[in-house]
Parts: structure tokens; C-alpha cells; sequence
């Protein structure tokens, strides 16, 4: 099986600061995979990096077999690639149901089609509030129609940067649901997580990075007995 | 009663137009963040083009409208070209070089427009059918002006079904928000911002193309226009199309009933509404507050004190300058005086760009009262030269103190935009206050005594004094104090958390290069025997921000070379009647090909040689 998605060697920059030093990692179809590491240690400019956010990068990533590295974002994200940023950046001045639009793509071949009331009977509470504007929900509402906005894309990969960061326990939970029904859908995702608990709840394999280097990558099942790898890049 | 009826209607007119420019100009800014100085010339643009079409086809309805609309589309699609040809390249840069680059856009399209259309005024055609009056409470009312009236809440409403239920308006506003997740959602941006400076542009095409069986077309609207569209812009809350309607609204009953309280102050009236809006709301009528704006003016490397080298090689400098005279002839000494007198204003003004990422707009202002200052002293007081140069800096210096009293309450844009509104209340006082400071003719007559009348002796005062005040401000610049404004520039919350009032050491670093400015005005008004009121003007203040850019912002020695730099390519190129062009070109570049300036420039390249 060819894997969706390659990272080879990515290199990024903040300023002067080295963040990335050469991450490499694959996501294949239909695969959920955990990208692991302590606050800090570079998931979030990974993320950023293959979504082409991020000025100063360096290094190969391939998507569905075309080589995106030099894609401005928005070319890259037509191409299927769906991201979900971790600070949530709903549109607060929009309404639920025009964040959505904001986020529709044409169909794909390949990859689940989504419609707002798909979106709603997903995520039921979003569906009692159509007409309110993003900055009038709460985190775990606006972290739902992230989700949600990006899915209206159809992608076929996501990108999701720390779904259940400084969410209520039942919100988390309804994420991790919300995760393993995109999975049945056949969508592949790389998930950024430091919760463990919902990482296993949802992950096949997991790639741990550290200080923007690849530490540990296996399957999420191995990292959960390898109590030496989780003690050293986890903390737990 | 009848009367104040009929100046309400007209007074609703004249909003309607300015909605219509000021709605385009808030549109654009919503999304590109660049405040664009070439939208008034869009407004001339679209006058003029409406002119020449309904001169041709507007003989009847068909034609006279059409003719309009053609105009306004053919301005969009020139703002289009603008998005794509030079906008494009600007959005991640500087406000500072963002203003100037559009403001490069207005002289070329001045100079195009006087090329194309000439000097005259142009009066155009009535609309048909519409060039009567309607009686309203038995006075005559131009019917042509309830058409306007009506066109302005209609435009708002199609404006409002755009952005509201369309795909596209969804998208501009997602964009007005967050550019980033926009793009990252799979939006096209450069398309986006493509489409948005068509409409934009088309309203200010469209309001200049109204105008035409109103009034006069001339080469002076362009200025006008785009200074009152951003006061509507910034006192209806930047970005909120209801906040423009209604402060259109405002301004343009202001300006219907001041005239007639006080005829000669309209403008004045105008600005000094927009300063009290800002200070009690800050954010405009209707305005939000906005998210962490975006990073300081220019933040760039920290200056480092230059050394002792640095400081010999001026001494040697000043010194080969001082013996200029035995050499020079009397006309390179008239230029290198003024040379002088505008590396103290370029400085003047660098101290709050460079140090404070202050962005000025309207520091002529200061060189202007300054010279006005000594004038004044001169000729209804017959003051000798020493105290009317001690007058200068202390007017100027004194407005600067309450002008920035307001300025810096509010920072980026808002304060570029306050700054240029207290340089147009000083330019109209200067301009309208006929009594005293003579309108447009001037004061005349003031030069130096007689032990001071040789050029070469007034160019050693002046060099001395600009050497004094040069040393003066670098004293400033690295004292406590210029770290203070730097700490301010480059992160104010932490500034402000440690516990410095950044606001007051804003406020002193105005009024310091305020006062500064006024003793290089002062200089300069008796090098010329002569003060005008376009020494305040808005061109000139942005004369002053080319010279610090062409020096290179981040760079101590940067204004005076760029003031060097920049009087001696315009006194070569005055001779030339297409300067306005060369200079639109300059700056272009510049911005886009030179941001580093001269200095910066220099300076790569020496530190290129010592690492060699
Ligand atoms: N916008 C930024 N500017 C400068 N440094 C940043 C920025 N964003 C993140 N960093 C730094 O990059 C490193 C990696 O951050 P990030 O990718 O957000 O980590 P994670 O998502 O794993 O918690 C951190 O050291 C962080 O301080
Ligand atoms: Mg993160």
C-alpha cells in the first residue's frame, strides 16, 4: 500500500529558531495516526508546515502521489488535504452555518461527501445553532465546527492539531467518536496529541517527536507497552 | 425652516457620494489591510472617464448612464490591475511602505490624468431628464440630488445582500478575519483579493462619475476625496460598512451647516469631529475592537549605538561640509542649505518611525508651523532672526505637544490616520486664516539680516544649528528615553506590563520631533524669504517619509542621506514636467525593490566586506 501522505526530511523555521529537523513520517489510506510529544516539541509546525502555512520550510511532502512542496495552501488543501488548526480560528463574525460554506469544496473522488445537515446529525449541537455567530460558542462548540468546516471540504486526508486541548471530558469524548466515525467513513487523519488516553482511544500507529526530530514510530498498540519511550518523550 | 431643509437634502447628497467612495475604500481595507491612497484618485479616475463618456454618448438617458457605469467598471478593473501588479507584493510589508507604495499610485495617475485631460477645469453634462429642480417647501431642489440621496441606502442594501447572501461576500468576510484559515480552507486568495479591489474600486469610480453633472472635474479631487473618505472610514469603525453610511451621513450634514456657522473652517470642523470620535470611541462609530494588530511599522534589528568611528567620520563630515563655501558657488550652497534643513526634518521624523514605529503622516505639519512661526514673528513683530528661529521650534514644538496628546492614544493605522488629520487642521488654518497668515500668497519677505544675508554665511548658521539639533536627537535616541520609545515599538504589552508608560514617552517623542521639525521649518523659511501654506501639505509630509525610506529606517545615518538623496534627484528632476511620474516610479521601487533604503543598502555591504 502507498501511504497518502509522505513527509521526507522537513526542515522549518521560525525566524532564526530551528524548529523542524528533518521530520519524516507517512500516513496511509484509511490509517489514524498519532503524532505524540511533549508541549513544544514541533506537532503543531509539522502540521503547519505540510498545510504550506509556514515561509521558511525545507524538505518533501507528497500528497495522494503529487509532490505539494513548494503549493501555495489553498492549491494544496483543493487536493484534498483538510486541516484543523489547534486554536480553533473559527470565523467569530460568521454564523455557524456560513463557517461551514466558507469550507466547501467540490466533491472528491476517493473521499466521504459532506453536506451541512451530514455535518449537523454528526454533531447534533451544532445543529441547534444554525444562526450563531462563532464568537458566541463555547471551545468545545468551536472546536466542533472546526471539525466540521474543514470536513466540508471532503478530504481526504485531515490534519488535526490537538482536537481535545482544554476541552470537558464529555466534549473529548464526543470528539474521539466524532474521529473513529471519519475513520469508518475511510478517511485517513494524522491526529496531534499529548492526551495518551484519547491518542489510544482513536490511533492505529504513532510517530513521537521531540525538540522537531522523530524519536519513536510504531504501533500505537507497542508505544502503549514501551513504558521506557513514553517515560522519556511523553512524561506519563 | 424651509431653508434648513433644503441644506439637510443637499447635506444628504453629498453623503451619498461619500458613502460611495468611503464604502469601497473600508471594503478594501476589511481585507487587505493596506489602506490605499490611490482610492481617491480611483474617484478622479472615474470623473474624469465619465466626463469624456457623457460628453460623447450622454446626450440621452441610455447613453448618459451607461456611460457612468462604463467608467465605474473600467476604474475597477483598473484597481484590479493595481491588486495584481503591486498590491500582491505588499501584503506581508509594513504599513509604512503600504501607504507610500499607493501613494506612488496617486502621482502616476495625477500625472496620467493631467497628460490625458489637461490642466482646466472640466464642467460636465446635466443628466437628461434629471436637470430640473423639485420645489420643496417652495424652494428649488436639484432633482439630480434625490437621485443621489435615494443611491445611497440603495447601495448599502445591495452591498449589505452581497456579503450576506452570497458565496463570494461570505468569503470576503471570512477573509476580512482570518486570511490564513481562509487560504488554508482551500480559498484563492490572490482571486479574492483580485475581486474585492474591482469592487472597491468600481464604488470610487462610480462615486467621481456621479459627481460629474455636480460639480467641476479637476486634478485636485483625488486628495480631497481620499482624505474625507478615511475620516467617514475611520469614525464609522474601520471595516464596518453601516459605520460608513452613518458616519457619511454625519460629515456630510457637518459640512452642509458649518459652512454655514463657520464658512471658513469647514474642514477644520471635520478633522476636529474625527478627533473627538476617536478619543471617546476609539475604535470608530461602529467599529470592533481589533485582535492584536499586526506587527509594529517597521520592527526590524535593533539599532546598535554607532561607534567612535562612526562618530569621527561625522565630525569629519561636518567639518568638510563647514569648508564648503571656499569652494561651492552660490547655487550648490542654496542647495546644500536646504539639504541641511531636510536632514533635520527627515531626522525629526525618523525619530518616531524608526525608534517609536510611530508612522506620521502628517509631520509637515511641524515643519510647516515652524516656518510659519518665524514668519509670523517677522512680520507683525519684526522679530530679528535669532528669536524668530527660537519661535519656530516653540510653535511647533508646542502644537506637536497637544496634536500628540491625541496621536497617541491610538497606534498603527488609527495614528497614521489622526497625525494626517492634524496636518490638514493646521494646513487649513494656514490656508483659511487669511488675516493673518495671507491664504495662498503667503508670507514674503523674510530673510535673513544683513550679517547673515550672504548664502555662505546663512548656510554655516544653518549647518551648525541642524549639527546641533542632529546631536541633540541621537543624545535622545539612545538615552533611556529612545530605548523606552524602541521597547514601545517592538512588544508595548511588555512594556507596558514592566511598568513603562509607553503612551507619555509616545507622546514626548512627538513633541520632541515636533519642535525639532519647527527649527528646520524655521531655517527653511528664511533660506526661501518665504512661507506657503503647501509647506503643510500632505505631498510634503509624504516628501519627509520618502526621504526617511530612501535612507533606509533602519539605519541612524539613513535620513540624512535619504534627505540628500532625495533633494538633489528632485531638484535635478523639477525641470522635468513629468517629476510627479519619476517620483510615483521612485517610490515604487523603493518600496518594492529597496526596503533596506540607501543606508541599509550601504551598510549590507560594508558588513558583507568585514565578514569577507
Ligand atoms: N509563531 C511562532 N513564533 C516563534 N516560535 C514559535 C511559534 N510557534 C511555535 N514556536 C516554537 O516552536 C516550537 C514548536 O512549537 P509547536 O509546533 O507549537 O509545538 P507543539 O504543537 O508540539 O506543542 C516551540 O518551541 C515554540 O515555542
Ligand atoms: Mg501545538
Amino acid at each position: 500500500m502507498t501511504a497518502l501522505l509522505t513527509v521526507d526530511g522537513l526542515h522549518a523555521w521560525y525566524g532564526r529558531a530551528h524548529i523542524l529537523q528533518g521530520v519524516g513520517l507517512t500516513v496511509g489510506r484509511g490509517e489514524v495516526v498519532a503524532l505524540m510529544g511533549r508541549n513544544g516539541a514541533g506537532k503543531s509546525t509539522t502540521m503547519k508546515a505540510v498545510m504550506g502555512l509556514l515561509a521558511e520550510r525545507r524538505g518533501r511532502v507528497a500528497f495522494a502521489g503529487t509532490d505539494v512542496s513548494a503549493w501555495p495552501p489553498h492549491r494544496i488543501a483543493r487536493l484534498g488535504l483538510g486541516y484543523v488548526p489547534e486554536d480553533r480560528r473559527v470565523f467569530a463574525e460568521l454564523t455557524v452555518r456560513e463557517n461551514l460554506e466558507v469550507g466547501r469544496q467540490p466533491p472528491r473522488a476517493g473521499a466521504p461527501l459532506w453536506t451541512p445537515d451530514r455535518l449537523y446529525a454528526l454533531f447534533p449541537n451544532l445543529a441547534e445553532m444554525k444562526d450563531r455567530r462563532g464568537a458566541r460558542m463555547s471551545g468545545g462548540e468551536q472546536q466542533m465546527l472546526t471539525l466540521a468546516r474543514t470536513l466540508m471540504g471532503n478530504p481526504s486526508l485531515l490534519l488535526l492539531d490537538e482536537p481535545s486541548e482544554g476541552l470537558a471530558p464529555r466534549i473529548v469524548q464526543q470528539m474521539a467518536d466524532a474521529v473513529r466515525t471519519l475513520k469508518a467513513e475511510g478517511l485517513s487523519v494524522l491526529l496531534s496529541e499529548q492526551n495518551l488516553g484519547f491518542a489510544a482511544a482513536v490511533a492505529d500507529r504513532a510517530v513521537v517527536i521531540e525538540k522537531g526530530v522523530v524519536r519513536w514510530d510504531g504501533a500505537m498498540a507497542a508505544l502503549l507497552e514501551d513504558g521506557d519511550a513514553r517515560r522519556a518523550y511523553l512524561a506519563v | 425652516m424651509d431653508f434648513y431643509l433644503v441644506q439637510f437634502l443637499s447635506g444628504l447628497a453629498q453623503a451619498a457620494t461619500l458613502f460611495l467612495v468611503a464604502s469601497g475604500l473600508s471594503i478594501i481595507f476589511g481585507v487587505t489591510r493596506i489602506v490605499n491612497f490611490a482610492h481617491g484618485s480611483f474617484y478622479m479616475l472615474g470623473a474624469y472617464l465619465a466626463w469624456t463618456f457623457v460628453e460623447r454618448w450622454g446626450s440621452d438617458v441610455l447613453g448618459f448612464w451607461g456611460g457612468v457605469l462604463l467608467a465605474a467598471l473600467l476604474v475597477g478593473a483598473l484597481g484590479a490591475v493595481m491588486e495584481v501588479l503591486l498590491l500582491r507584493r505588499l501584503y506581508r510589508s509594513p504599513e509604512l511602505f503600504q501607504l507610500l507604495a499607493t501613494f506612488g499610485v496617486v502621482l502616476l495617475v495625477q500625472d496620467a490624468a493631467f497628460g490625458v485631460w489637461g490642466p482646466e477645469d472640466l464642467l460636465g453634462r446635466r443628466a437628461p431628464l434629471l436637470k430640473g429642480t423639485v420645489d420643496i417647501l417652495g424652494r428649488p431642489f436639484p432633482l439630480y440630488d434625490l437621485v443621489l440621496i435615494a443611491l445611497g441606502p440603495a447601495v448599502l442594501g445591495l452591498l449589505w445582500l452581497l456579503f450576506n447572501r452570497t458565496r463570494w461576500g461570505t468569503l470576503v468576510r471570512a477573509a476580512t478575519q482570518d486570511r490564513e484559515m481562509t487560504a488554508a480552507l482551500g480559498v484563492d486568495q490572490a482571486r479574492l483579493f483580485t475581486g474585492v479591489l474591482f469592487l472597491g474600486s468600481a464604488l470610487a469610480g462610480l462615486g467621481g462619475a456621479l459627481q460629474v453633472p455636480r460639480e467641476a472635474v479637476n486634478l485636485h479631487m483625488d486628495m480631497a476625496m481620499v482624505v474625507e473618505a478615511f475620516v467617514v472610514v475611520v469614525v464609522g469603525g474601520m471595516g464596518s460598512l453601516p459605520g460608513a453610511f452613518l458616519a457619511s451621513l454625519l460629515i456630510g450634514q457637518l459640512q452642509a451647516f458649518g459652512i454655514l456657522v463657520f464658512p471658513q473652517i469647514t474642514l477644520v470642523l471635520v478633522f476636529l469631529f474625527m478627533a473627538v470620535v476617536l478619543v471617546l470611541r476609539p475604535y470608530g462609530l461602529l467599529g470592533r475592537k481589533e485582535e492584536a494588530p499586526p506587527p509594529a511599522a517597521a520592527a526590524g534589528p535593533p539599532f546598535a549605538p554607532t561607534g567612535r568611528r562612526a562618530g569621527l567620520a561625522a565630525l569629519a563630515a561636518l567639518a568638510a561640509l563647514a569648508a564648503v563655501p571656499l569652494l561651492a558657488g552660490e547655487y550648490a550652497l542654496i542647495v546644500l542649505t536646504e539639504v541641511a534643513i531636510l536632514a533635520l526634518a527627515a531626522a525629526s521624523l525618523h525619530l518616531l518611525v524608526g525608534f517609536g514605529g510611530l508612522v506620521s503622516f502628517g509631520h509637515a505639519a511641524y515643519f510647516g508651523l515652524g516656518a510659519y512661526g518665524a514668519a509670523l514673528l517677522v512680520k507683525h513683530v519684526a522679530a530679528p532672526m535669532p528669536l524668530a528661529l527660537l519661535g519656530a521650534p516653540v510653535l511647533a514644538g508646542a502644537a506637536a505637544l497637544i496634536a500628540g496628546w491625541f496621536c497617541v492614544r491610538r497606534s498603527g493605522l488609527y495614528f497614521a490616520m489622526l497625525t494626517l488629520a492634524f496636518a490638514q487642521i493646521a494646513w487649513s488654518i494656514t490656508f483659511q486664516w487669511y488675516g493673518v497668515t495671507g491664504g495662498d500668497n503667503g508670507i514674503l519677505g523674510v530673510w535673513p539680516p544683513a550679517w547673515a544675508a550672504s548664502r555662505a554665511v546663512y548656510y554655516e548658521v544653518t549647518l551648525a544649528l541642524v549639527a546641533a539639533a542632529l546631536w541633540a536627537l541621537r543624545r535622545a535616541a539612545f538615552a533611556p528615553f529612545g530605548y523606552t520609545l524602541r521597547a514601545g515599538r517592538d512588544s508595548p504589552l511588555r512594556a507596558e506590563a514592566v511598568g513603562i508608560d509607553v503612551r507619555r514617552h509616545q507622546w514626548l517623542g512627538f513633541a520632541l520631533a515636533g519642535t525639532a521639525a519647527g527649527l528646520a521649518g524655521g531655517l527653511y523659511a528664511f533660506a526661501k524669504g518665504s512661507v506657503f501654506p503647501t509647506l503643510l501639505a500632505v505631498p510634503q509630509s509624504v516628501d519627509a517619509l520618502v526621504m526617511v525610506l530612501m535612507g533606509g529606517i533602519q539605519t541612524v545615518a539613513g535620513p540624512v542621506v535619504g534627505a540628500a538623496a532625495f533633494h538633489l534627484l528632485r531638484t535635478t528632476l523639477m525641470a522635468s514636467e513629468h517629476w510627479r511620474v519619476i517620483l510615483g516610479l521612485v517610490i515604487v521601487a523603493l518600496v518594492l525593490l529597496f526596503p533596506q533604503g540607501i543606508a541599509g543598502f550601504a551598510r549590507r555591504l560594508w558588513n558583507r566586506g568585514a565578514e569577507a
